[in-house]
């Protein structure tokens, strides 16, 4: 059965409407500041470091998001740490604040779908994050001007914006994951529970779990082991189960772009090094190339829970 | 009906194992003021959330303005206004903020809008809070805002959903006048409640629901004469001289069909005719002091209760739980 008129209709209205509300959230705000305290804090410790290492650096400007200084973590380090608690900071009530407000209801009472409610939510979610990565790269870049007074380059301008698009790939997916959660739960509070409870088992638990399970599938050769060495298969097995989460394959991503000396993400043979330039980068395009499964991964992660999210939503009955 | 612009046909909805609306048959003409009635949970809100194509229909169809709901909702959408049981608004913004926000989603003009919006706001005795914030706002101010925006989308149908629920008297009186404007427009308005005074007071015509069935349907007048069988009833109290058992008496009274005591002084009577004068005598002659003899109206509170009594009789009274 085809239904009538566009499933957009009224998409721009409910993004507006929600843009207008995050930005002028005290919630917002408040996540905002800290973040912007914390990349300041890291930038300092990482302009330090590197007026102390003066050799010469074609990427000066991107050491400025890798470079970490004890006890602060590097930028990214942070990013990769505070991006998903943004992103279920502006998701997790998305939908069943709308519930509890009893809203619900009179919106959809409206000439509009339930479509363009949802996508109406997350887009205004991702431009919000949008909006704060792009202030967070301005931030950084207009401070490598003045602390480094290094012009930067056209492949370092290129290769930051690229890692942008990546971090914004990353807020998708848990921007669409806390969407999810506050479709499937009534209560606020459950969702945003349930949603830090999978942000911390990503963080913490599941590296460790990938690694235990890794030697339970692929146990350590006993010839590598002597050696103490780390058996092929189950570093290769490792990787593969620690990819299952998001942050990895953001690490990795980011890994690649920022730090073009970046060779391979998996494990490497001494042969596969023949050859090879040791310390110099690669070329923009073939550092693309080894982050593109884990750019690819990551938006498809945020597809996948945007459409899990979609079909629940439909199916759900509209009366509280 | 010449016209309906409402049309249900075997309308049913289920969940899983229970049916929630059982195949129920209505028609709404055009600016008629329908009434639907129950007890909670008797289905009126899912019948209303299938008109407007907010749930699915499981079996059954409605039209609404000619329109299927369930293929063409934003056409139907347009045209029809909703307002929820207890509706919500969003508090952190102010009352016309709100409402140009579901002015954007309409599809209103952006010239037209701030126009159409005071007017609504106008209409229903809110402009002087229009720049206030919604989390001030009492429930009837809240009821009012809801009306406002069915105002605001000039809808040919206004679909009211417990709108006195939870507001004082004062209140009350109020909305159900505004409800009363919405029908000199020519507004067709369907309205769900409880509260069966209040019902009776402003609709042309009613729909008893039980169980998810329509169990009475028509006219209050009419249903009066269906359930409670006479139609007239007479209070009269009556102070007797002890030893006359005026009950008796007044049963002989031509057209009385049924005399029932309430307390020391109060008989009721329940005739096929007006008995009043004949009945008045009777007490007069039989020595006793009459102090209030009065008509009372066919309440549909009396038609509701006597219909539930009747029910609970023929089944034995096993049926409460329904």
């Amino acid at each position: 059965m085809r239904r009538e008129g566009s499933a957009f209709q009224g998409l721009g209205t409910v993004v507006l409407k929600e843009l207008s509300d995050h930005l002028t959230s005290m919630r917002i705000i408040v996540i905002e500041l800290l973040i912007v305290l914390v990349a300041f804090a890291s930038l300092y410790g990482a302009t330090e470091r590197l007026r102390d290492t003066t050799q010469e650096d074609p990427f000066l400007l991107l050491k400025l998001f890798t470079v970490d200084r004890a006890p602060l973590p590097s930028f990214i380090g942070i990013l990769g740490f505070l991006i998903p608690i943004v992103a279920i900071g502006l998701g997790f009530d998305a939908i069943n604040s709308e519930y509890n407000r009893r809203t619900m209801s009179r919106i959809l009472a409206q000439p509009i779908y339930r479509d363009a409610l949802l996508l109406g939510k997350f887009l205004a979610g991702l431009a919000t994050l949008g909006v704060m990565l792009l202030c967070l790269w301005l931030i950084v870049i207009g401070y490598g001007l003045f602390a480094l007074g290094v012009p930067p380059g056209t492949e370092e301008i290129l290769r930051s914006l690229i890692f942008l698009g990546i971090a914004l790939a990353y807020c998708g997916v848990w921007l669409a994951l806390a969407i999810f959660l506050s479709i499937v739960f009534r209560s606020a509070a459950t969702a945003a529970l349930v949603a830090l409870g999978v942000w911390l088992f990503f963080t913490l638990i599941w590296p460790m779990l990938a690694q235990f399970l890794a030697q339970l599938i692929a146990p350590p050769d006993l010839a590598y082991l002597l050696r103490g060495l780390p058996s092929p298969d189950t570093v290769e097995w490792q990787q593969i189960l620690a990819r299952f989460s998001p942050n990895q394959l953001f690490g990795e991503c980011v890994l690649a772009l920022l730090s073009p000396t970046t060779r391979s993400l998996g494990p490497i043979y001494v042969e596969q090094l023949q050859g090879a330039v040791m310390g110099a980068g690669l070329p923009l395009g073939q550092s693309l190339l080894i982050a593109w499964p884990q750019m690819v991964g990551l938006v498809a992660g945020s597809i996948v829970m945007f459409v899990a999210s979609y079909i629940v939503f439909q199916r759900q009955e509209v009366r509280a | 009906m010449s016209d309906p612009v409402i049309a249900a046909r075997g309308l049913t909805k289920r969940y899983r194992n229970t049916v929630v609306v059982d195949g129920v048959n209505f028609d709404v003409g055009r600016g008629e003021i329908f009434g639907l009635l129950g007890p909670n949970g008797a289905g009126k809100t899912t019948t209303i959330l299938m008109m407007l194509g907010l749930t699915e229909v499981s079996a059954g169809e409605v039209r609404v303005l000619g329109q299927d709901p369930v293929r063409s909702p934003l056409e139907v959408k347009r045209r029809v206004g909703y307002l929820p049981d207890s509706v919500g608004f969003y508090d952190q913004i102010t009352a016309a903020e709100n409402l140009a926000y579901t002015a954007r989603l309409m599809g209103i003009a952006a010239g037209e809008r701030k126009s159409r919006i005071m007017a609504a706001l106008e209409r229903v005795r809110l402009q002087e809070v229009a720049d206030k914030r919604v989390a001030t706002f009492s429930r009837g101010m809240r009821q009012r805002l809801g009306l406002a925006e069915i105002l605001l989308k000039r809808a040919e149908i206004a679909i009211l959903d417990e709108p006195t629920s939870g507001l004082d008297p004062q209140a009350t009186h109020e909305f159900l006048e505004m409800i009363e404007g919405l029908k000199r427009e020519s507004v067709t308005v369907l309205l769900s409640s409880h509260m069966l005074d209040q019902v009776q007071r402003v609709c042309d015509r009613v729909a008893l629901f039980q169980g998810g069935r329509i169990v009475l349907l028509g006219k209050v007048p009419e249903l009066a004469q269906q359930v409670l069988g006479g139609g007239y009833l007479v209070d009269l109290d009556v102070t007797t001289p002890s030893g006359v058992d005026l009950e008796a008496q007044l049963r002989t009274v031509p057209g009385v069909t049924a005399v029932s005591r309430f307390g020391q002084f109060r008989y009721r009577l329940s005739a096929s005719r007006d008995v009043r004068s004949d009945a008045a005598a009777v007490a007069v002659s039989a020595g006793g002091a009459l102090t209030h003899l009065a008509f009372e109206e066919a309440s549909l509170d009396a038609i509701y209760t006597r219909y539930f009594q009747k029910q609970a009789a023929a089944t034995g009274g096993t049926r409460d739980a329904a």
